[in-house]
Order: structure tokens, then sequence, then C-alpha cells
């Protein structure tokens, strides 16, 4: 009776059915921690997590440096800018746009600085369907390399106020 | 009517001399299990379970405003009280009814299962008015929408000073009536009202209370500054600390509503169907790992995250995370396992599953017992052990897919089993009658299978990308326009459509408690009438 003290002797080793099915779980559980570190080496999907502290300010500013000096045109009246390959591509959140928008080579290797001048955000690429948490004060530095062609829509999935649902943004892979 | 027809086995199984209790007068005791009821316990049993019922109901019409919201084809309310009414709702749900039934349940498991009287009065008064004034307060500041940050409040959005003030009231009232319960073993075993080892629910209550504490401590850390930064003393509160803490907040609080889920099973298995767990051992080691390992799985909220590098992911989610589920595992095992052998021993021997179709389903704290395990083991236990891989987290993180994973855990788990256990509470602690015994009957039915949709159409439609807490998917007026597909559209629909018929079923499930209790046939030197 699990509602009444317990007889005396309680204490036992699992038997039978019990038993083999704890050995399973365990068994199991084992392999999956072992999966974890597996997959995340060998799948080579995840971010490593390199970010730094940075202020808003700071940020913005490397921002505008950017589209300054990389501006190749304009889409929806947003810029549209193409970072260097292998170089460094800089995207910042702030309620209710994703700016600017990005130009990128399939095949090539950008470092993607991804922040928030104002709310926590989330950057939500579709129809990849990839999705990162974006805080303001931390520079997520995002290593990737885009493998498919095509326009993508950047969606924000953290509430960011009464316009989060309006807040977009571009990415463009040629 | 014999005691051992109404509550299964019951009788039989008392312990042969029940050593004395230490009420001193204020208890009776059930005229259906014989158990010794302390009085004053249950007035505080009462009150907790009246108000977290009312704000279930509170919760449950805002749950079908924002799905009807969340169905694209009827998009009911505007943006501002869909934001609005899914904070009130996620406070409402996940905060206030959980913590008043589960206040409600650890004085249960301290008194009457210890045959021990209530710790203090004094402080039930001090934790019950706490909790009621925080949660009045954090609903008035939402109503008046002064708060419409989501329950999560991430930094730097901001609410009023108010509404951090009554998370901070309802944390520390919890945390007294927590400690009023630890006062209640003590004197139990101080007294020696008992002798052994307590009963596995009770160990069940103190794995849920322990839990608890350190979950609050965490909720203290993390709120008290923000508060303080609401009312412009602290400068700022940064953002990534504020979500690794307010997880150790939010994850394990999950942890202790699984702890007092799994013991209210093991509770109703007792006395639906006179099971008897095959190995206490076993049972209390499971609720062990609970305590040990679960602070380690709040990492899977920050699989994404800027600020916590990938060897802290990785190691965050292997080992502790899956010691922790091993626990689920094996409570998912014994608790229908002692079920079975139960009925077999009554002679349900018929094939590999004649003991489940002989169970007694016309009980609706049984049929609500066993779906609720069935739901929070195979769509709860499987979506949040997918969710929680780093790889399928990106693609999951922020969907409509985490809704969909906790839907299945701490409604169609938790709540279920709670209100599996109403069909005892009310007839034994309020001793009324239900009436409309087969509208009862249907109850666990409607919602059970109402909130399993709503949890499926919220995974899949999340499984294309829609977002959660997000009052347009299809993007009208947005700088760049996307479309999710009709494929996505239709599962919302299914949200909708699942969420009417939970939301039924939880509306059922508060007319007929508050008809029995207001209304009910009264049950006064008799037993109660067996489901
Ligand atoms: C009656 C059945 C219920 C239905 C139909 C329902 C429906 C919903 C819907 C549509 C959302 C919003 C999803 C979104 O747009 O992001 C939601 C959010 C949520 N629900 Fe429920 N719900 C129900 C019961 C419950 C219960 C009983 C609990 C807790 C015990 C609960 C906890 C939550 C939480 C924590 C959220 C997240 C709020 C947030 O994002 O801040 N729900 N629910
Ligand atoms: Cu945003
Ligand atoms: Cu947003």
């Amino acid at each position: 009776m699990s509602i009444h003290v317990p007889e005396e002797g309680w204490f036992q080793a699992p038997t039978g059915a019990e038993r083999t099915w704890i050995g399973l779980a365990l068994a199991w559980c084992l392999v999956m921690s072992l999966m974890m570190p597996y997959w995340h080496f060998k799948g080579k999907q995840n971010s490593t997590g390199e970010s730094y502290t940075v202020t808003p300010e700071a940020f913005s500013k490397r921002v505008d440096q950017f589209v300054k000096t990389n501006q190749v045109g304009e889409v929806n009246g947003m810029p549209l800018v193409e970072p260097s390959p292998g170089g460094d591509a800089y995207l910042r959140g702030s309620m209710w746009t994703w700016y600017p928008a990005l130009k990128l080579k399939a095949g090539q290797t950008y470092r993607l600085h991804v922040s928030s001048t104002d709310l926590q955000h989330g950057f939500s690429l579709q129809p990849m369907n990839m999705n990162f948490h974006v805080l303001p004060g931390y520079d997520h530095v995002l290593t990737i390399t885009p493998t498919m062609k095509g326009e993508y829509t950047i969606l924000c999935n953290e509430f960011c106020g009464v316009g989060h649902h309006l807040m977009t943004g571009k990415i463009v892979v040629e | 009517m014999s005691t051992a027809a109404v509550i299964e086995d019951l009788a039989g199984a008392l312990p042969p001399a029940p050593p004395v209790g230490n009420h001193a007068g204020a208890v009776r005791t059930c005229d259906t299990t014989g158990l010794p009821v302390c009085l004053v316990a249950e007035k505080f049993i009462q009150l907790n379970a009246v108000v977290a019922v009312v704000a279930l109901l509170a919760g449950g019409v805002a749950a079908l405003l924002i799905a009807l919201t969340r169905w694209p084809a009827v998009h009911l309310l505007d943006a501002v009280w869909y934001y609005r009414l899914v904070t009130f709702h996620g406070l409402n749900m996940l905060i206030f009814w959980i913590l008043f039934m589960e206040v409600a349940i650890l004085y249960f498991a301290g008194t009457v299962l210890l045959n021990s009287r209530l710790f203090s009065g004094k402080l039930a008064w001090a934790a019950f008015a706490l909790m009621l004034a925080g949660t009045l307060l954090v609903d008035i500041e939402i109503l008046r929408g002064k708060a419409d940050v989501m329950m999560t409040s991430y930094v730097p959005l901001r609410a009023s000073s108010n509404f951090y003030l009554g998370i901070i009231l309802v944390a520390v009232g919890t945390l007294i009536g927590v400690g009023n319960f630890f006062g209640t073993v003590y004197i139990a075993k101080r007294d020696h009202t008992y002798s052994g080892s307590v009963p596995l629910v009770v160990f069940g209550a103190i794995a849920a209370a322990v839990i608890a504490v350190v979950t609050l401590l965490h909720g203290a850390v993390v709120m008290i500054p923000t508060w303080l930064w609401s009312l412009d003393l602290v400068a700022t509160v940064d953002p990534g600390w504020y979500r690794l803490v307010w997880w150790g907040l939010g994850h394990q609080s999950q942890q202790v509503n699984v702890c007092a889920m799994v013991a209210v099973w093991y509770l109703l298995a007792t006395i639906t169907t006179g099971a008897k767990p095959l190995n206490q051992a076993v049972c209390r080691a499971a609720f062990v790992l609970y305590i040990l390992f679960i602070n380690i799985a709040s990492a899977h909220h920050l699989l994404v995250d800027p600020g916590v590098g990938a060897s802290w992911k990785i190691w965050n989610t292997s080992y502790g995370m899956y010691l922790a589920v091993l626990a689920s595992m094996i409570h998912g095992f014994t608790v229908p396992a002692s079920v079975e052998v139960a009925l077999r021993k009554k002679g349900h021997d018929r094939g590999l599953f004649g003991w489940l179709a002989a169970a007694p389903w016309k009980n609706p704290a049984f049929s609500g017992f066993f779906l609720s395990l069935l739901i929070f083991g195979f769509i709860g236990g499987i979506t949040g052990v997918t969710l929680g891989t780093q790889q399928i987290n990106i693609l999951a993180h922020n969907t409509l897919r985490i809704p969909g994973h906790f839907h299945a855990t701490v409604v169609g788990g938790t709540t279920l089993a709670f209100m599996a256990l109403t069909y005892y509470v009310v007839p034994l602690i309020f001793r009324r009658e239900f009436p409309l015994r087969w509208l009862a009957r249907a109850q666990p039915w409607v919602f059970g299978i109402g909130i399993t949709i709503v949890s499926l159409g919220m995974s899949l439609a999340g499984s294309y990308g829609v977002p959660r807490r997000h009052w347009d998917s299809e993007l009208t007026g947005a700088q760049f326009t996307y479309g999710f597909g009709s494929g996505a559209n239709v599962m919302l629909g299914v949200l909708g459509m699942g969420a009417i018929l939970a939301v039924t079923g939880l509306l059922i499930y508060i007319g007929l408690t508050v008809a029995a209790v207001f209304f009910g046939r009264r049950i006064e030197g008799r037993a109660m009438t067996p489901w």
C-alpha cells in the first residue's frame, strides 16, 4: 500500500521484470548520454556558443559601419548588405526589425554576429526552421555556411512587445 | 456499506494497531477509509483547493480565447489582448492552479497519511494569505495592462513593480506552506504517530517539497533583483543571467509537479484498485533521482543561447538529464505494473491486457489517473526527451512545439491527475457527493482527449516553424512576408478544435466540483457512495 507505512524489510533489490526494465532503461539512458557529444561534434550543426559582451551602442555602431561599407542594394526599403566571404556579417534585432537584409554566397563561410539593442528577440530563419535566442548585451557569433540558394525570411519568436509578430528580416543566398 | 467495497482493499490493509496520533481533539475519523483527518489541515486543504479551482477557471477561459486566436480562420482577439491573456493564462494555470493544489496535497500527505496534526494553523494562514494576495496582485496588474510580459517576464521587458511583488508574495507564501509541511513531518516523527518509514505517497510529497525549496530559492535570487530594478533601485539585470537563474525556477518547478503527480498516481492506484508498489525501494530511489539530477536539466532551456558554451550545453544535456529521465521511466513502469498485479490477483487474468480491460474505468479517479499516465508518459515524455537534444532544439526553440510538449506534461499529466484526485477529495474532505455521476465519468475522457489534440496540433504546427507567443502567423503587414503553408494552418485549426474540447472538459470539471461542494448530498456518518 502506498498510503501506509511499508512493511518491515521493504528495502530490497529489484527482481524479475522490474529489474530487467531498469537495466534496459539505464542502458538506453547511458547510450543517449554518449550520443549528446557525438551528435554535437559529428553533426556540426550547433553553435559553439561563441559570444562576447557588447553594449547596445557599440553593437549598433558596428552594424552601421558594416552597412556603410558593404551595402549592395535595397529590398523593401531595407539596405541589402553583402559581407565579404569568410568575413564578419552583422544582424541587429530591435523592436521590430532585423537590420539589415543580408546577401550571402552559397558555399562560403561567414561569421554572423547577432545581437539586440533593446529587448530579447528570437532569431527564427524560415523555411530552414533554425532558431537562436538573441540577448541584448551579448554578441552571439554564429559561424555559418549557407548550402542552399534562395530567399529566407527571419521571424522573431521571442515576445518583444505588441509589434512582435511584425518583426521580420531577410537573407538572400546566391 | 462495507469500507472495503468503497475504497478498494483499504480496510484489510490498515496497519494492525495504528499508533496514537497527536491531534489533541481536533480530529475526525474518515467514515470511508478509517483514516484520521486533522480538522485544521482539512480547513486549509479546502481553502487552497477552492482558490486553485478558481485560478483554473480563469486560466481556462483565457485558454479558449487565445487558442481561438491562434486558429487563423477565427483569429478572435486583437494583438494586445492575445499577448495579455497568454500572460494571464500561463500564470494562472502553471503557477496559481498548480501551487495551491500542491500545498493542499502536502497538507493532506503530512497529516492524514502520517496520522498527525498540522504543525501550525497560524503558518497555514500566513501562507494562504500571502499566496492569495500575490495572486490577486499579479492578476490585477495583468488585466490592467501593466504586465504584458509573458509568465517568463524576460528582462529587460518590464512590468509594473507590483507584478514582481505579487510573484514574490506567492513564492514566499508557498515557501511557508512547504515549511509547515516539513514541520508536520517533523512532529509526526517526534510524536511517533507512525512506526517505521513514511508511506510512499508521503515520500513522494517530501521529494516534491525538497525540490520546491530549491526552486523557490532560485525564484528569490532572480525575482528580488528584478523587482528592485522595476523600482529603479538597481540599474540593470543581465538578461543572460536572468535566463539562467529563472530556469532554475521554471524548470525545477516542473519537477515539483512531476513528483506531486507521481505521488498522486501511487495514491490513486491504491485507492481505486488496491495496487501495491512491487518494490518500495525502487520507487523511492526514483524519487531521489529527481531530487539529485533535475537541476541540471534546466539547461535544456538555454541550448541556443549565447553566453553559455558548447561544452556546458553538452555536459548538461547528457548524463544528469538522463538520470532524471530514468526516474520517470521507472515510475512509468512501476505504477501500471502495480495496478496489473492488483487486478490479476482479483482474477482478471485473461491474456496480456485482460486486467486493463477489467480495470475500474467507470471510476473517474481511475480513468483520469490512467489517462494522465499515458499522456504524460507517451506524449510528454517522448516530446520532452527529443526537444532536450541540441540538434532538435535548434529546430524547436520557441516554436509551438514547446507548448505542445508541456501541455502533454503539465496539463495532460499533472492537471488531469489533480482532477482525478478531486473525485475523492470532494467526498472525503468536503464530505459531499458528486451529482450527475455519468458526467463525472465522462469528464477525464473529454479533457484528456481534448488536451491530446491540443498538444498534437501545437507540436505539428511548431514543426513547420510556427512560433509560440505569436499573434499572427500569416504576418499580415510585416515588412517581409512569409507563409507557413496550409499544413501549418490546418494544425492551428486542430489546436483550436482540441481547445474547445479540452476547455469543455475543464468546465465540466469545475461545474461538477462547484455543484458537489455547495449542493452535493452530505456524507456524514456513512461511507461515500462508491464510484
Ligand atoms: C484547457 C486546456 C488548455 C488549453 C486549450 C490551452 C491552450 C493554450 C494556448 C493556445 C497557449 C498559447 C500558445 C501560444 O500561442 O504561444 C497556451 C500557453 C500556455 N499554457 Fe495552456 N492551455 C490549457 C491548459 C493549460 C494548463 C492546465 C496549464 C498549466 C497547468 C497550461 C499552461 C500553459 C503555459 C505555461 C503556457 C505558456 C504561456 C507563455 O507562453 O507565456 N495550459 N495554452
Ligand atoms: Cu523581436
Ligand atoms: Cu519578438
